[in-house]
């Protein structure tokens, strides 16, 4: 896939950010979510957190763009909370939500407008250009008089990458942003991932379970389980590793003669 | 204790949605187009209910009133009896009984379903407030369209009336004799305290729909358990405010 090199001046002036996340745990009640997670994501890095179903992943990555606070310890963007409007404000955080997020009400084009129309960052003529550059660099163009509800699944996602784009970020967040998609496609949206990143400098944070897309677009790889943080490592150490766990998530055997499936069966002697 | 609370909670979290809404008031000229779209929709969509409904209450409201004034020889009084009971109490009442029922269980579905498949994070992540871009014009749309309703409902009721008076042959009194009993007894200040209770009732409405539907959790089943509590809680607040109003006013 070829991305045109172009678009957005204000955003070249702009340096990646650093996160910081550190000892940070979250409960839901007397439901521990997360415990003790401390982790660095350089700037201009694609950071890749993978873990199996209900790891945590997700309300991880909702605490890193903000939505969410944490229990205990802390989560900094450049040292500042994301909670803050102002830390949003400033570094231009874009959530690439997993079910895509998009406003089912407005076009794609106006899904795409809104960032820059609300804030008011530009003349109406510069938004439309925007707009159109973002898609055309995601190959959507033809979508943008259509409304999310007449869209595919890949469609969507490429959508709600291309509205993250608009708001020129300096870090960007994705969320499952292969989940649902085909192998063509997901391999699609890893390219558009890792270019963006060459692209812009971009921070990039990805949260996935997919684990061809986490060992080759990620620089390091944070493996979560039972919210508990694993191991943070580069695709190549995570490989190497020997915790049993993660050998298991990287290469999970299936055994049809004996499955383990069969392990949660209840004794009724 | 724990209900209460809860409720306090709600009613502070409504608050300062509705302050935060009142915060984005310098953007207005920005929502324009919004507002406009909203109080198309908050007048298209209650206006030929509210029409058949206060045609048929005035109707009713002639014939009751024709049937126990005839017995004291007070026909003549029933265009000041229909009269002042639309414009103070079931004008207003009606319209924002309606408009609960049509707009702000709408607007809870819309903006809870919004809330449920994560539209609503996608406007915090993008720093827009959900109260400037949602709430602000939908209540200032409420607010420019409450009195035109109302108005439109007063006359359709009294005309409800005006018609039962001419053509039942029980009460046979003619629509003139009717209509200046009407103007006898009716006054500026009987419209106008219908006018305050129709904007205090869709300002409340809409407070308690947007408010309902930004707070909902869960999935998709939360969505119908939210417009349910919508309305339910909209007429509950329409009727107790009608009670203070009517007491301050009176």
């Amino acid at each position: 896939m070829s991305l045109t090199r172009s678009p957005f001046p204000v955003r070249e002036s702009r340096d990646p950010v650093t996160i910081e996340v550190s000892g940070m745990a979250k409960s839901y009640g007397p439901q521990s979510v997360l415990t003790d997670v401390s982790f660095t994501v350089k700037p201009g890095e694609i950071f890749v957190i993978m873990g199996p179903s209900g790891s945590g992943k997700s309300v991880l990555l909702r605490h890193i763009a903000g939505l969410e606070t944490p229990t205990a310890g802390t989560i900094t963007i450049n040292g500042e909370d994301p909670r803050l409007e102002e830390t949003r404000n400033r570094y231009a955080v874009a959530l690439v939500f997993q079910s895509g997020a998009l406003f089912n009400s407005l076009s794609v084009y106006d899904n795409l407008a809104l960032y820059p129309l609300e804030h008011g960052l530009c003349p109406k003529s510069e938004i439309r250009e925007r707009v159109m550059r973002a898609l055309h660099m995601l190959s959507i163009e033809n979508a943008v008089n259509k409304i999310p509800a007449e869209l595919s699944g890949g469609m969507r996602k490429r959508v709600a990458i291309a509205r993250a784009l608009v708001m020129e970020p300096q870090l960007l967040l994705y969320d499952e942003p292969t989940s649902e998609l085909d192998p063509v496609m997901s391999a699609t949206i890893a390219e558009i991932i890792a270019t963006l990143r060459d692209e812009f400098s971009v921070t990039s944070v990805v949260v996935s379970h997919d684990r061809d897309l986490a060992l080759t677009i990620g620089e390091r790889v944070a493996l979560l389980h039972q919210g508990k943080l694993l191991a943070v490592e580069t695709p190549d150490e995570l490989r190497a590793n020997e915790n049993p766990i993660i050998k298991e998530f990287l290469n999970p055997r299936i055994d049809v003669t004996a499955p383990r499936f069969k392990s949660l069966e209840v004794n009724h002697d | 204790m724990k209900r209460l609370s809860a409720l306090i909670e709600s009613f502070g979290a409504a608050l300062i949605m509705t302050g935060r809404a009142f915060v984005s008031l310098p953007a207005a000229p920005r929502i324009l187009k919004r507002t406009a779209e909203q109080g198309y929709l908050v007048g298209y969509s209650t206006l030929p209910i509210v029409t058949i409904l206060l045609f048929f209450i005035g109707a009713v409201l002639a014939l009751q009133s024709g049937i126990s004034l005839r017995d004291f020889g007070a026909k003549e009084l029933i265009g000041a009896l229909v009269g002042e009971s639309i414009a103070r109490e079931l004008g207003p009442i009606m319209v924002a009984i309606l408009l609960a029922g049509r707009v702000g269980s709408a607007v809870t579905a819309e903006l809870a379903s919004m809330k449920v498949y994560s539209e609503i994070d996608a406007l915090v992540t993008m720093n827009i407030p959900p109260e400037r871009l949602l709430v602000l014009p939908r209540i200032l749309a409420v607010i420019l369209i409450m009195p035109v309703l109302t108005i439109i409902a007063n006359v359709i009721g009294w005309f409800g009336g005006a018609i039962v008076c001419n053509y039942v042959d029980f009460i046979g009194i003619s629509a003139d004799q009717y209509f200046q009993s009407l103007k006898a007894y009716v006054s500026i200040s009987d419209l106008l305290d219908g006018f305050i209770k129709a904007e205090i009732f869709g300002f409340a409405v809409m407070i308690i729909a947007c408010h309902i539907g930004l707070r909902t959790k869960g999935g998709p089943r939360e969505i119908g358990r939210a417009v349910t509590e919508s309305v339910v809680t909209s007429l509950i607040a329409i009727l107790t405010l009608d009670y203070f109003i009517t007491k301050l006013l009176a």
